[in-house]
């Protein structure tokens, strides 16, 4: 039934899904079980997304799945088992600007492809990100900005960082619809990604995956 | 009987009105000077000759398609244009006056604060609420229709606004929820029970609050419609008859939120179909509306969510581009010129999207690739746009010029091309936008 499991939710057959999940519950599987195969299924969700089948469609019903079937399993385990993770990254929309839905993607997919994940949310000013990574120790900060605005906020940003020691610790990289290399120079970023794909890779190089 | 019209009669009567525009009281326009007068003419040819594609214009056309830059430029917060409209409005006609673009879009983009206020608007924020002073409005993405809300939007869309949407995107219209069933007033038995509403305090609240939101919009559209008469007296028209959506954002951008959109793509995707049908003759007739309360023969389309990377390129057919085509063909009919914003990247769609009837529209390039969207939507579309924002910001005037002049001679060389930027900025360094301007004038004549 796993492998059924795996294939429904991949697949974008929620109700199927769902169904199964209730099933392997009430049939006694291991929960923990049930939790793998949902993360197996959200690997092969965030594999078909690089590759260009799947969209922000696919990735906002596999999200929803997810939390539906933990909330179906939920009452069966005792606590949220820890996964490894190949590191955190810290990420927020920029000062000014409330956008978010890009960087809502890149969260998604930095938790499927094994990244720890803390979203700052939006309109995030210089300051809150300094003392984030001071409390969190992030290895990568990651920077959205959807508005021309952004420029200004991205850069004031890293030297905000600079200026109290942190540069150094982490690794910054830029994203958001008008931004790309001119910008990365501008900002004193490290990379920038044109979209979320790119900036998955990216964060996995940094990483060593 | 009248002879039915074509679309091209009732373009050119548009475009003929443009070109002997009249003044406050209705008279021929007066102009400051001959040469002005001149100049006017000559820029509304010149757009026209681009759009429609039968001959080349004297010159490429240029434009500037700003957000918020002529006030943050001019020293202003967007706190400041959006409450005081004569300073909006004079910030505005000084920014054309010293860029000389051969058309301009109007001061409209900062709109009323204070109206907003009046109303208790929630799908935004703006300065002073909830916003910095310094900068833009900006949109709250939310699920303001729910996902078991088809059916009334299907069956009534007026209905479903009044009575549903409205009270929860502005907090002074909770009246309208009490409303009568207007349809059912046809006879005088029982006719007194339907008219119970307007007398409770929360409907008259309402309706308070509408008439003095009504009051407030013509205190802002007296300076700031002023602003497109004077600047027509020195010369620089506007186009620009308003606005119009494609289906899919209504649905996507303030209806269900993004991902109430593509979460019902999957779980109800006939009722998602049926209502962006049921939004076309909406959207055609907002679109027809503006243009002939305007007398202006061109409505943007601002698009959103089916740029790529926001859907696969199966659902952009399925989904996207039938209601928006449907949209662009009805407002063709009525010779109204369809002026869709492609923001971001749409290398993808450029093969749908070309099809379209020829010199009837005009497209809004921000980054997708000029060589290809020359060879498809370009074939039968006029463009504009495709002068980076981070240029703007970032490069120098010189690069600028280099990136405009490159532009005119591969994709301007036959027609069809209009300079301009190629999505909003707010930021940017002037001179950067006045060599944008100058570029075109310098490397643009045929």
């Amino acid at each position: 039934m796993s492998k059924q499991l795996v294939e429904a939710i991949a697949d974008m057959r929620e109700e199927e899904a769902l169904k199964l999940a209730r099933e392997m519950v009430e049939s006694g599987s291991d929960p923990l079980a049930i939790l793998d195969s949902t993360r197996e299924a959200l690997n092969l969700v965030g594999k078909r997304f690089e590759e260009g089948t799947y969209f922000l469609p696919e990735l906002m019903l596999a999200g929803e799945m997810m939390s539906q079937i933990t909330e179906i399993i939920k009452p069966k385990l005792a606590e949220l088992p820890q996964i490894k993770r190949h590191g955190k990254v810290l990420i927020g929309t920029v000062e000014g600007d409330i956008h978010d839905i890009g960087k809502n993607i890149v969260s998604f997919m930095l938790d499927v492809n094994g990244f720890e994940v803390r979203d700052l949310g939006v309109d995030v000013s210089p300051q809150k990100f300094v003392n984030a990574i001071q409390e969190y120790q992030p290895q990568i900060v990651a920077l959205s900005g959807f508005l021309t605005l952004s420029f200004e906020s991205m850069k004031n940003t890293v030297a905000a960082i600079k200026s109290t020691g942190l540069r150094d610790n982490v690794k910054i990289m830029i994203g958001g619809g008008q931004i790309n290399e001119e910008v990365k120079v501008y900002a004193g970023a490290d990379g920038y990604g044109r979209d979320a794909v790119a900036g998955i890779s990216m964060a996995k190089k940094w990483a060593g995956v | 009987m009248a002879e039915q019209l074509t679309n091209v009669d009732k373009a050119q009567a548009l475009w003929q009105g443009k070109l002997s525009p009249k003044g406050p009281d209705g008279k021929p326009l007066t102009f400051q000077s001959p040469e002005a007068e001149q100049a006017y003419k000559d820029r509304i040819h010149r757009i026209k000759d681009a759009i429609e594609m039968k001959k080349l214009p004297d010159r490429v056309p240029v434009t500037v398609f700003p957000g918020m830059f002529p006030w943050l430029n001019a020293g202003m917060t967007m706190e400041e244009a959006m409450y005081d409209y004569n300073k909006c409005a004079e910030v505005f006609t000084n920014f054309v006056l010293e860029y000389k673009p051969d058309l301009h879009w109007g001061a409209y983009a900062p709109g009323s604060g204070k109206m907003y206020e009046i109303l208790g608007y929630k799908l935004y924020s703006w300065p002073g609420h909830g916003i910095a002073p310094e900068h833009s409005y900006q949109a709250n993405e939310g699920e303001y229709m729910l996902a078991n809300e088809y059916d009334p939007l299907i069956q009534d869309p007026s209905g479903y606004f009044t009575h549903v949407y409205l009270p929860r995107v502005f907090g002074a219209l909770g009246g309208f929820p009490m409303l009568p069933f207007l349809p059912g007033i046809l006879e005088i038995y029982g006719l007194p029970l339907f008219f119970i509403p307007f007398g409770l305090p929360p409907v008259q609240a309402t309706y308070q609050a509408l008439f003095e939101a009504g009051a407030e919009a013509l205190k802002w559209v007296t300076p700031i419609g002023g602003a497109d008469g004077a600047l027509a007296t020195f010369g620089f028209p506007t186009v620009l008859g308003g606005f119009t959506k494609a289906p899919f954002d209504v649905i996507g951008d303030t209806l269900r939120g993004t991902k109430g959109i593509m979460l019902d793509m999957y779980r109800q995707p006939d009722k998602l179909l049926k209502a962006m049908e049921a939004l076309v003759p909406l959207m055609i007739g907002m679109g027809i509306a503006n243009a002939r309360q305007t007398g202006n023969p061109v409505i943007f389309i601002p698009l959103h969510k089916g740029a790529d990377g926001f859907i696969s390129d199966a659902q952009f057919k399925k989904f996207y581009w039938p209601t928006l085509k449907e949209v662009m063909l009805g407002l063709i009919e009525e010779g109204i010129v369809p002026f869709p914003a492609a923001e971001g990247f749409w290398n993808t769609r450029l093969e749908v999207i070309q099809d379209i009837p020829k010199g009837k529209t005009l497209w809004m390039i921000d980054q997708s690739d000029m060589t290809t969207v020359k060879k498809t939507v370009g074939k039968n579309a006029c463009l504009f746009g495709n002068v980076p924002s981070t240029m703007l910001n970032l490069a120098t005037p010189q690069e600028v010029k280099v990136y405009v002049k490159k532009l005119i001679e591969t994709v301007g060389k036959d027609g069809g091309l209009i300079i301009g930027n190629g999505a909003f900025f707010d930021q940017a360094k002037p001179e950067n936008v006045g060599a944008l301007v100058e570029a075109a004038k310098e490397y643009g004549t045929y």
